[in-house]
């Protein structure tokens, strides 16, 4: 049967171009891969490439002719034995003529679009009962994400850390501290100073099954890494139709910690809770940072996990128990209140804790919720909150534009509205990289102050 | 080839770049095998061509036509579990390990038959089954991943060599020579393979790469090299097998430098103005990776015309299945637009 030779698209956005020049005569023989004409695009000359072998029988479109639409049959390549005139006569024979054969239009182009459906919403278990008369035992938020590790890998032989100065330095903030020798060198890896690289590492092991834990001595460091997260961590599981994902946990302290300046001093919250296919896990307390870390290690996504150097050394509770996960997703109602919600998560907790403790002098009983998780995120907590505080204030490090701040008013506010006495306000850090000098860091950073002045405002009791 | 395996890991830059093996002779059925696979992502390639020329396939297309000896050398050297991961010029990887021509071509078309049910493209496609790591659209990615495959199989210590390839442009990416410090720093069992095809898009090596001997870039890292004949099936191979079995006996990386040429522009919206008629025309009629194995079939007198024709004919109706599949298969359901994000 003759073959057609369409108009080809050469581009995602070609709609028509010009045959400008036939290279083949009637009657020439053509193989696949010989060039059969030049056409001309708004941006470039192209040539029409022969797919099929036999005859050029008849050139239906000659060349110079302009606006020549994509898919329009614009010459008959003939079989052995095949004539010109055996050839029917074709359907779209000049230029003009619509290219309503095209099956692009009928296949794809021309179907409605289809609603979008809606984002399917997941149920996040409660924590678990501790049992009555557990032990707690203080711990600092430095042993805890140790212990945490230690556990998992003592129960998952496909855990293993990755990262600098993990193994035989005990980890550049003690996190590691005994690791190495307890699991050896095969499964504490001490790597080069090379944060993509060993990223990348890690991602490729995951794809293969196994749990990296990859440690990142900052999470500044991490910029470097970012597009084997970003890229690669959190979109193969979509790109490949569920095939293959990368369960692991980035970790590391992330914020500022104390005249470290810009380049080490930056909250990644927000930077990464814009990314679908990661979660994103922000701890303040030991008893959360273990027992999140643990859910981290088994969860099978892709999960960043951001620490603080300044909580490493601070002590918290921790229940005594064998086996203590917490649930991903799942925000902490640090103390309960009736006057205004105080959202916050990892440091920012840190101030809003001493804030609430002079908001009580002054008689005003405020709750504060931790988000612990800050994608995906605890907003039905955050509501069920608002609804009986009606005012809500929000507290992190991050730089205020696009941060979590903004994230949960624009929330609250298209899903309390009604609920809301006064507009919420939320306290970042300064739209400014964080300064050295020590009086300048402090300004550039949330206060205490900051927090009550920004509840008298939402409480109007100025 | 033998004396060199001899010799301690080499500690010096001299002995980092070493010379390829000669290319060995294959037996009548290692000839059709090759014929065959290539021919396949040949025809393939042509279509895949068609369909975006006719609207079918949306984005970008980066066509293989020409490098097809360079995957069908490498993959006859591989046993079973080793992986193979590439960047986003993947149709003829895909197609050599094994996956389905129709779930490529449905893929390409964005059908929820493609093996990634529509939602990766002719970029990003993977088959566990096969041992398909990607199909990766950014350019040096698949190098750091790779050596995290190969780091899989040292942790598993199960034997397995991961393949790694990418161009001539991304051997100038930093993570790339990251992941080269780190492979042999641990001894990990992967194979760089650089298909230089001279242009890294419109940018010849010359004018992209101060050193434009690809072999020789592990020399910092004490990694082996071998520059390639990558038209020649034969070439590939050879040098695959040694690659192969010294990944393997754990001595580490080694790279592969596959001297190669696309017929095509790097995507098919490239005029590829940037190199004369004559060099491609010169590469097609001297240097075809499927001519020369067409060629020797016929000159041994393994094959007739009409034997090959038949091969041929096999091959187009594979492809022509593929391809009317690919435009029959429904897209995917609107549902599946939040599955896979996370488990």
């Amino acid at each position: 049967m003759p073959v057609e030779i369409l108009m080809p698209a050469l581009s995602p956005t070609m709609e028509e171009g010009k045959l400008s020049k036939w290279l083949k005569k009637e009657g020439d023989k053509v193989t696949s891969g010989d060039v059969l004409a030049e056409i001309e695009t708004d941006k470039a000359t192209m040539e029409v490439e022969a797919v099929d072998e036999g005859t050029l029988g008849k050139i239906l479109v000659p060349e110079g002719t302009d606006n020549v639409k994509v898919n329009a049959v614009i010459a008959v390549l003939l079989g052995e034995g095949e004539s010109a005139d055996a050839a029917s006569a074709p359907k779209a024979a000049n230029a003009e003529a619509p290219a309503e054969e095209a099956p692009k239009q009928e296949a794809v182009a021309e179907k409605p679009a289809a609603s979008v459906p809606a984002a399917p919403k997941t149920e996040v278990a409660a924590d678990p009962d501790i049992p009555e008369g557990t032990e707690m035992v203080s711990t600092t938020v430095r042993e805890a994400l140790r212990d945490a590790m230690a556990e998992e890998m003592r129960r998952d032989p496909n855990v293993f850390i990755m990262g600098e100065e993990v193994a035989e330095y005990q980890g550049a903030y003690k996190i590691t501290q005994g690791l190495l020798d307890e699991f050896g060198p095969r499964r504490v890896v001490d790597t080069p100073i090379t944060e993509h690289g060993f990223a990348g590492v890690g991602v490729g092991a995951a794809m293969t099954g196994l749990r990296p834990i990859v440690e990142f001595m900052t999470f500044n460091f991490a910029m470097q890494a970012i597009d084997q997260i970003i890229n690669s961590a959190a979109k193969t599981l979509y790109m490949s139709g569920g095939q293959m994902g990368a369960p692991m946990v980035f970790r590391g302290p992330s914020g500022a910690a104390a005249r470290v300046a810009a380049q080490h001093s930056q909250c990644y919250a927000a930077w990464y809770s814009h990314i679908p296919g990661l979660k994103v896990v922000m701890p303040y307390s030991a008893a959360d940072a273990k027992g999140l870390l643990k859910a981290a290690i088994r969860d099978p996504n892709p999960v960043i996990f951001l620490e603080n150097e300044i909580l490493y050394g601070h002590s918290f509770d921790v229940p005594k128990l064998d086996d203590f996960v917490l649930p991903i997703g799942k925000a902490r109602i640090h103390k309960k209140g009736k006057d205004v919600t105080l959202v916050s998560f990892g440091i920012g907790m840190n101030y809003t804790v001493k804030a609430e403790a002079e908001l009580a002098k002054m008689g005003i009983d405020a709750e504060i919720i931790d988000l612990r998780t800050i994608r995906p995120m605890d907003i039905p907590t955050v509501i069920e909150s608002v609804k009986k505080t009606g005012r809500c204030v929000t507290i992190e490090e991050g730089y205020p534009q696009s941060s979590v701040g903004t994230e949960i008013a624009t929330r609250v506010m298209q899903q309390a509205f009604d609920y809301l006495d006064a507009p919420i306000l939320t306290i970042a850090g300064k739209d400014v990289p964080m300064p050295y000098a020590a009086n300048l860091e402090k300004l550039a950073l949330p206060n205490v102050q900051e927090i009550i002045d920004a509840v008298k405002a939402v409480t109007y009791t100025a | 080839m033998a004396t060199r395996a001899k010799k301690s890991p080499a500690r010096s830059a001299q002995t980092s770049a070493i010379k390829a093996p000669k290319p060995i002779q294959f037996t009548k059925e290692q000839e059709l095998e090759a014929y065959r696979h290539m021919l396949l992502i040949r025809r393939f390639e042509e279509k895949a061509g068609q369909l975006y020329g006719m609207g079918f396939i949306g984005g970008f297309c980066h066509l293989y036509i020409g490098q097809e000896a360079v995957v069908t050398g490498m993959q006859m050297s591989l046993k079973e579990g080793d992986q193979v991961i590439t960047g986003y010029r993947d149709h003829g990887h895909m197609l050599a390990c094994g996956m389905s021509p129709r779930g490529v071509m449905a893929e390409l078309t964005g059908r929820r038959g493609g093996l990634s049910k529509g939602k990766g493209g002719s970029m990003h496609m993977f088959s566990k089954e096969k041992h398909f790591y990607g199909g990766h659209g950014i350019v040096g990615a698949q190098v750091s991943l790779g050596t995290g495959l190969a780091f899989a199989n040292r942790y598993r210590d199960n034997g397995n060599v991961s393949l790694a390839y990418f161009g001539d442009g991304a051997a100038n990416q930093g993570q790339v020579y990251e992941s080269f410090n780190m492979a042999s720093l641990w001894k990990l069992p992967v194979i760089y393979i650089i298909e230089n095809n001279r242009y890294a898009m419109g940018t010849s090596v010359l004018r992209a790469s101060a050193e434009t001997d690809f072999s020789k870039r592990g020399i910092s890292f004490n990694i082996p090299g071998i520059q390639v004949d990558g038209m020649d099936v034969r070439a590939v191979n050879a040098a695959g097998e040694e690659a192969a079995a010294w990944a393997r006996s754990g001595k580490g990386p080694m790279i592969l430098e596959m001297q190669t040429y696309r017929y095509r522009g790097h995507s098919m919206s490239d005029p590829a103005k940037y190199r004369s008629k004559d060099e491609v025309q010169k590469m097609r009629s001297d240097h075809d990776p499927i001519e020369q194995v067409k060629h020797r079939l016929i000159e041994n007198g393994w094959s007739t015309e009409d034997d090959l024709k038949k091969i041929d004919k096999d091959v187009r109706d594979i492809v022509a299945d593929a391809a009317d599949f690919a435009q029959s298969d429904p897209e995917p359901d609107p549902s599946e637009l939040y599955t896979d994000i996370l488990l």
